[in-house]
């Protein structure tokens, strides 16, 4: 008896939760789906950046859209799942995570399109990269390109000659970003010394905003005065301890000023939003490319910000160092190191 | 001299959560009652007691006033969480692992619920004052008494281990909940009402690990999501390796703090050590300690076992 209400109630809730979901695929508007990563909207960051993306998509082309916040810990897969089985055109993973998953799902229905930000090359054992199936599309961002232009304008307003970097999660998605912060920070004062830390190695280290402080308070009291941070919201806890110690953050992701205001030099934005109104509007004009895309500063893919709210912390002489190597960059006259 | 202080400030701020949630499931371990959702209730603690902040604030309440508002409330939070393991584990003798395993899942999925219902945001809360570090002379010019003496939530996680202790070993209600842990039939013969005692148990030991979350949240001045991360999990290795005692608890939760602290300090000084060793390094103490240092850590022996009808 009791398992026949347990019953019951798993079931009720389903068809409530699918209840909007029953519609038919009769209209001929491009539908297009997308799967939040952990965080999901309102996470003032790539997944909000990411659904402005689809947002812009449903006014510009006039797609039909929906998505889906995966609950904590639950497997990706389903969400993908859902999508794909409702016969929808394109299907977005917003994160990492999806890596895996989505190859998988994209294999399985062959014929819809699908797009993972973010997305992580898997190796075989001989080290080969493992192609991807042909309807799927890897976003990937070169995230050392506007570290770059981040540790430049770091080392460019630090007095002591001291900089930091905090990670979340030790992995070579976050290397990427302290690397081209190193590589900026040398190329404009090659005697900066760059403090670097990460949170942990599970994903926790992205959600661990006491963690983050305790290594910005280590910072700053080792005399850095500027941290950029790519952790997720234990980068809340770096902002923290700059205001505790009156130094300066840069934000990551999306602009991050509101934060800790005048505490925040600037952030280093992934323009996730550009990403997948691009992907949209090559599967509504019918040119879908499958493989890895890159965006950097070139493709308008990452920027650091500057405005009217963080005029007086970054210089104009600050600002247009950064824009010239952000065009030698864009140009293919500096390299920037990934590791 | 100067590192050594930062040091040893660290730790005590890293461990005070530990300190809380690990002498909140010695009273519910002691009575016989598994407690992993000390996670859910450090993380409810720390909701709550923004949301309970935030809400005195915006009624032109003072900011210190409403942040001791946002401690009363959180403790409340984890009350409630008790009572909840309470009644699925004691009153319907559910299995306690799945019932704080739906405790820890209910936690993290209702406070980012409320969290954006409240802050229209699934990522953080709006800022709060939190509770200002006493100035004193003398005492809060030095980075280590500054944090000991002068930190208000820290005198307060130690007066709970001094008084955690006294209570296990000294009081009529410690000792009952030793006799309910090891041996609820006897004791039930003897006339001790176990079921209520367990309650009890449960329910301090939400209200204490909720107090945890408090600490976490007034030291960032908000709440993000998911922010407890997984030091619910480290406080219940704390109580195990100190064998179940408030004491030993707490020396094992400064273990972990200073282990963690020190991993921080050597991760920014290029020592050359990768820094996937020094992520280690807490777990690594942990396991040497678990494997002989302590000796044998025994636990109670009714641990787990829901009462007979």
């Amino acid at each position: 008896m009791r398992i026949a209400v347990c019953w019951a109630l798993v079931l009720l809730t389903t068809f409530a939760a699918c209840g909007d979901g029953g519609e038919g695929d009769d209209s001929d508007a491009l539908r297009v789906g997308l799967v939040f990563d952990i965080g999901g909207r309102g996470d003032k960051s790539f997944n909000d950046s990411a659904y402005r993306g689809l947002q812009r998509a449903v006014e510009e082309l006039g797609i039909e859209s929906d998505y889906l916040e995966p609950a904590e810990g639950a497997d990706r897969e389903t969400g993908l799942r859902e999508y794909a089985s409702r016969r929808f055109d394109l299907v977005i993973g917003v994160g990492f995570m999806f890596s895996d998953d989505i190859v998988k799902m994209a294999r399985e229905f062959g014929d819809t399109y699908f797009a993972c930000v973010d997305f992580t090359v898997s190796y075989d054992n001989d080290g080969s990269a493992r192609a991807l199936p042909p309807n799927l599309v890897g976003l990937k961002f070169r995230e050392e390109e506007g570290s770059f232009l981040a540790g430049a304008a770091a080392a460019l307003v630090s007095d002591s000659g001291i900089i930091g970097f905090v990670g979340g999660m030790d992995v070579p998605l976050i290397h990427k970003f302290e690397a081209g912060y190193r590589a900026g920070a040398r190329h404009v004062r090659p005697a900066t010394q760059v403090l670097a830390a990460y949170a942990g190695v599970t994903a926790n280290a992205f959600k661990d905003p006491a963690k983050g402080k305790e290594l910005g308070n280590s910072m700053y009291g080792r005399g850095a005065d500027v941290i950029f941070h790519a952790s997720g919201t234990t980068g809340f806890g770096v902002f923290e301890a700059a205001r505790e110690h009156g130094k300066l953050a840069i934000g990551v992701d999306s602009d991050q000023y509101d934060e800790a205001p005048g505490h925040i030099l600037t952030s280093m934005v992934k323009d996730v939003d550009v990403a997948v109104l691009e992907t949209i509007r090559r599967v509504h004009a019918g040119e879908f490319q499958g493989g890895i895309q890159e965006f950097g500063l070139r493709e308008g893919g990452v920027h650091i910000v500057r405005d009217e709210r963080n005029r007086d912390l970054i210089d104009d002489a600050v600002f247009e160092r950064t824009q010239a190597l952000a065009d030698s960059i864009a140009r293919g006259l500096i390299h920037v190191p990934k590791e | 001299m100067e590192v050594t202080a930062l040091l040893v400030a660290s730790t005590l701020r890293i461990a005070v959560p530990y300190v809380f949630a690990a002498v909140g499931g010695f009273y519910s371990e002691r009575s016989g009652v598994v407690n992993i959702a000390l996670e859910g209730m450090l993380l409810t603690g720390g909701f709550a007691c923004v949301l309970a902040a935030w809400g005195a604030e915006s009624a032109g309440v003072n900011g210190t006033a409403a942040a001791w508002l946002g401690v009363v409330a959180a403790a409340a939070a984890g009350t409630a969480l008790g009572a909840l393991h309470a009644l699925l584990c004691v009153r319907y003798g559910a299995d306690q692992i799945i019932s704080g395993l739906g405790i820890n899942l209910l936690a993290a999925g209702g406070t980012k619920f409320l969290l954006t219902l409240a802050f229209g945001s699934s990522a953080n809360s709006s800022r709060i004052a939190g509770i200002p570090t006493w100035e004193i002379p003398w005492l809060s010019d030095w980075s280590v008494t500054r944090v000991l003496f002068c930190t208000p939530l820290v005198l307060l996680a130690g007066a709970v281990v001094v008084v955690s202790h006294l209570v296990s070993r000294r009081t009529p209600f410690g000792l009952r909940l030793h006799a309910v842990g090891e041996h609820p039939e006897a004791a039930h013969s003897l006339g001790i009402r176990v079921a209520r005692l367990r309650w009890k148990g449960v329910m301090l030991s939400g209200a204490l690990a909720a107090l945890g979350g408090a600490w976490l949240a007034l030291e960032q001045h908000q709440f993000t999501a998911g922010m407890s991360s997984g030091r619910g999990f480290i406080a219940l290795a704390a109580l195990i390796f100190g064998k179940w005692t408030p004491r030993g608890a707490a020396l094992a939760c400064l273990l972990f703090g200073f282990a963690e602290a020190v991993q921080i300090q050597l991760q920014g000084s290029r020592i050359g050590v990768p820094s996937q060793f020094l992520q280690m390094l807490p777990y690594v103490v942990t396991m040497i300690a678990l494997a002989g240092v302590i000796g044998r850590s025994r636990p109670p022996a009714a641990l787990g076992r829901a009462l007979e009808p």
